[in-house]
């Protein structure tokens, strides 16, 4: 019963990191239709970057005072991954626009290897795993023999409060309308003077916050990044994504939520233990898009006249 | 009079079919102008390439006197042209009331609630079922919101593409109906129908367009009476 109860703590956990990463692919989705590959080595550069900066900018005395580091490297691995999200939206997506769908699928694959290999080969002794500086107090919660981590509350915190607000920015605000209404109908949004390039940048730079966010919270919960990480975890929100239904925001936090937990379950019930956990969660992926290729809450089809 | 609208020569081509060949007519302030024609002569195409949705092959555009030829989509609204798609295009799942805001999306003024409340005036329905999601709605009141829709922009010239489509008689009335008033108050259409009967009876010009091309022209009611048109599109031998 502990064990079960802890494993649940763990998937919730590993859920709420997820869930920053799969709206990033959902909303990119959503108003491009492109699977953005690549969207698992942004929240990768933002764990490097927020590491960066704790070692090379931040003076030894804030360094110390978990309170003003943990703000600071997470705003910066958010705006590093915000960048780069920009950048490749601008030189690699934009020109590709008319394109097939194939050819910014296979960008973004190229991407993906691009920003892994530039990491290695740029950070100091990139090849190897880094340990990611304590910027927030060990410590941890006991309750009924179940451990509920300090970091893991951080992220699952984070996580409902940034998804949260994510969902009221895109559903009342003036921009989020447009958002929607090119997810929806990208002509007719332009017949309402929605400038298509500024929605589509807008949801990159949502996405890539976001996904920055968590690989701060990766590294601060785990304690240990490297260069695949993004790729990992990004292949587990791709998977999130389509069980959610990709297009919905709503689904895609239920996604990740459910694949942390199919994950953690699998890794303790199933044969093979967490040696073949990641073989449950591509089982979910196939089954979804054999029987409900639209997942939880995603639409059967797009209206279009 | 002086033109709000001047097309001319416009060719529009998908690859290798021109779909629009060498158009050319006007649209006068304060009138309504139609464009009737059969399925495929090119009428919706030559509105998609006047609001900037597709890019002319050959000839100009003029709004106001400006060329808005090769203008993307959202300028050429911001220059004052709405343009209320064939079909409604309505956003489906959104209620009523963001189908209107996203009418206004570019205007900053601190008018639009004040629009948003005079569309609800003009369609009472609407008002009443403001957050409901717009797909619910009956075809006609669907109509009635690409409409207001696309006064919320408060255009110079707002353009139509078959208005009456799939709509009841009645409904089809009401529709002109609301044309007539929206030109009484000083709004400028240019309106693209298969109605030909109700679409020329309310124009002050019509153009008949045929294979892409404008065969006939002259005020409405002329048209109307005109042997060739009544043959063709009328239903008359």
């Amino acid at each position: 019963m502990v064990t079960l109860l802890q494993q649940l703590v763990n998937g919730i956990v590993l859920g709420g990191l997820l869930a920053f990463i799969t709206l990033g692919y959902t909303m990119v989705y959503g108003i491009i239709q492109l699977i953005n590959f690549a969207h698992g080595e942004v929240f990768m550069v933002g764990s490097y970057a927020a590491l960066a900066t704790y070692l090379w900018a931040l003076p030894s005395g804030i360094q110390s005072t978990w309170y003003l580091a943990l703000p600071i490297v997470i705003l910066a691995g958010a705006a590093f991954s915000v960048l780069v999200a920009v950048i490749m939206e601008r030189f690699a997506y934009r020109p590709l626009r008319n394109a097939p769908r194939l050819a910014p699928l296979i960008t973004a694959l190229g991407i993906s290897v691009f920003l892994q290999e530039a990491v290695r080969n740029f950070f100091p002794d990139g090849t190897r795993p880094k340990a990611f500086p304590e910027v927030f107090p060990e410590g941890q919660l006991t309750f009924l023999g179940v451990t509920v981590p300090a970091s893991g509350l951080l992220l699952v915190v984070m996580a409902i409060i940034l998804t949260g607000a994510l969902q009221l920015y895109v559903n009342t605000s003036k921009l989020g309308r447009a958002m929607r209404a090119t997810a929806q109908d990208p002509d007719t949004a332009r017949l309402m003077g929605i400038n298509p390039d500024r929605v589509i940048v807008l949801t990159f730079i949502l996405g890539a916050a976001l996904a920055g966010v968590g690989g701060v919270l990766y590294g601060v919960h785990y304690d240990n990044i490297n260069i695949t990480i993004g790729f990992q975890n990004g292949i587990f929100a791709f998977t999130a994504a389509v069980l959610g239904g990709i297009g919905s925001l709503r689904g895609a936090v239920v996604g990740a939520f459910c694949i942390g937990l199919i994950k953690t379950l699998a890794g303790q019930y199933m044969p093979g233990g967490t040696a073949y956990d990641y073989v449950w969660i591509f089982v979910i992926l196939i089954l979804v898009l054999v029987f409900r290729p639209q997942g939880f809450f995603g639409e059967t089809e797009r209206v279009r006249a | 009079m002086s033109a709000l609208l001047e097309v001319r020569g416009l060719t529009v081509a998908y690859g290798a079919i021109e779909a629009v060949r060498d158009i050319s007519f006007v649209v006068e302030t304060g009138q309504i102008v139609c464009l009737i024609g059969a399925n495929g002569a090119g009428k919706t195409t030559t509105l998609r390439t006047i609001s900037g949705l597709l890019r002319p092959r050959a000839g100009d555009i003029l709004f106001d006197g400006q060329s808005i030829a090769n203008q993307p989509a959202h300028a050429i609204l911001g220059a004052g042209v709405a343009h209320c798609p064939e079909g409604r295009r309505l956003f489906a799942r959104m209620t009523v009331e963001e189908n209107l805001l996203l009418g206004a999306y570019t205007r900053t003024d601190d008018g639009v609630t004040t629009d948003v409340q005079r569309v609800y005036d003009l369609f009472p329905v609407l008002g009443e079922r403001r957050h409901n999601k717009a797909g619910l709605f009956s075809g006609g009141e669907q109509q009635m919101l690409a409409i207001g829709r696309a006064m919320m922009s408060r255009p110079r010239l707002l353009m139509l593409d078959e208005p009456s489509m799939g709509l009841s008689p009645i409904m089809t009335q009401k529709i002109f109906d609301t044309l007539a008033d929206l030109k009484a108050q000083g709004t400028t259409i240019l309106l693209v129908e298969q109605n030909a009967l109700a679409a020329l009876a309310l124009c002050d010009r019509g153009y008949v367009v045929d294979l892409g091309r404008t065969t006939l022209e002259g005020p409405g009611h002329e048209l109307l009476a005109d042997h060739r048109v009544r043959a063709a599109y009328l239903g008359e031998g």
